[in-house]
């Protein structure tokens, strides 16, 4: 009794703090299916693109994912308060997209910087894999 | 028995004197520099993407302002869960330069009209006459950036430690 709590809590606990990008990419996918009918899949080339996309902020300036991730994700970026940003892809850290409360915090903060708006799980699949496909 | 009193009268009065003068100094109370203070969210949250700033730079008003707008936070969204909000607030509250008897945080509280409520510890008046020395093209060095990275010139910031003696201006 009392271990099959202990495993019950190991599993919730799981679930809550660590997942995998690819349990990421899952959860993605069934909201975007649910935001569009026509969803047929991830892809890393819109990632890519999404990833160096410039637009014009309100605000006058240009801004990307780059403008502070670097347009390498395999480098440090930097935040405009000169804080160093670990990399974004997983081959050099592995840390990210593990934790999806972490990673729906700074979509949740960085789409509407960038894009003035929030993301679509679209775009939000699409940024993961082509982050996770960076070798 | 009255010997004892005296003793005991003694003794408390050295551990007082004592423990004030580790402090740092009469009257002010707390010392020149900020105390440590710790909070795991406030440490997690507040320098992800900028220097942790010690509560003890701005007054409670000035924090609440600062928190209850943090979607729109000195041009970018820093928006936290409300319970991580709320918790960072009382946090910085509790801790904040109207709260403390340190005397820097006294002095920056000092400087502030009672009238104004600053989120930038840059415009306070106490700020301003510590840094007149110092020309706007320094504080725009690639090492240092802006006037609100204090952790470029003062290596003890992040602990609330802005002596004199710890200040290093980077070329």
């Amino acid at each position: 009794m009392r271990s099959s709590f202990v495993i019950l809590g190991l599993l919730y606990s799981i679930n809550v703090f660590a997942a995998t990008p690819q349990a990421l990419l899952k959860e993605y996918e069934v909201q975007a299916k649910q935001e569009n009918s026509a969803f047929s899949g991830f892809s890393s080339d819109r990632g890519a693109s999404f990833f160096r996309m410039e637009r014009m902020h309100s605000d006058g300036k240009k801004v990307s994912c780059s403008t502070c991730h670097t347009a390498d994700p395999r480098n440090q970026g930097k935040t405009r308060a000169n804080k160093l940003i670990e990399p974004m892809a997983p081959i050099v850290n592995p840390q990210r997209f593990t934790d999806a409360a972490k990673v729906e915090k700074w979509f949740g903060r960085n789409c509407k910087d960038v894009l003035e708006r929030a993301c679509t799980a679209q775009e939000k699949g699409d940024y993961i894999q082509y982050l996770v496909n960076v070798k | 028995m009255k010997n004892w009193m005296q003793f005991l009268v003694l003794i408390t009065s050295i551990t007082a004197a004592g423990s004030l003068l580790a402090s740092g100094g009469m009257g002010e109370g707390g010392g020149s520099q900020m105390p440590p203070v710790s909070n795991v969210k406030w440490k997690a949250e507040c320098s992800s993407c900028h220097m942790l700033y010690h509560p003890g730079l701005l007054p409670e008003k000035s924090w609440n302002k600062l928190m209850t707008g943090l979607d729109h936070h000195f041009g970018e969204n820093a928006s936290l869960d409300t319970v991580t909000r709320d918790e960072i607030t009382k946090f910085l509250a509790l801790n904040s330069a109207d709260k403390q008897d340190n005397r820097r945080s006294s002095r920056i509280n000092q400087s502030i009209p009672a009238n104004a409520t600053p989120v930038r510890i840059s415009e306070t008046r106490y700020f301003l006459s510590k840094h007149d020395e110092l020309p706007a093209s320094t504080f725009k060095r690639k090492s240092i950036g802006s006037a609100s990275n204090c952790i470029a010139c003062h290596k003890g910031a992040e602990n609330g430690n802005f002596s004199e003696s710890q200040i290093r201006v980077p070329r």
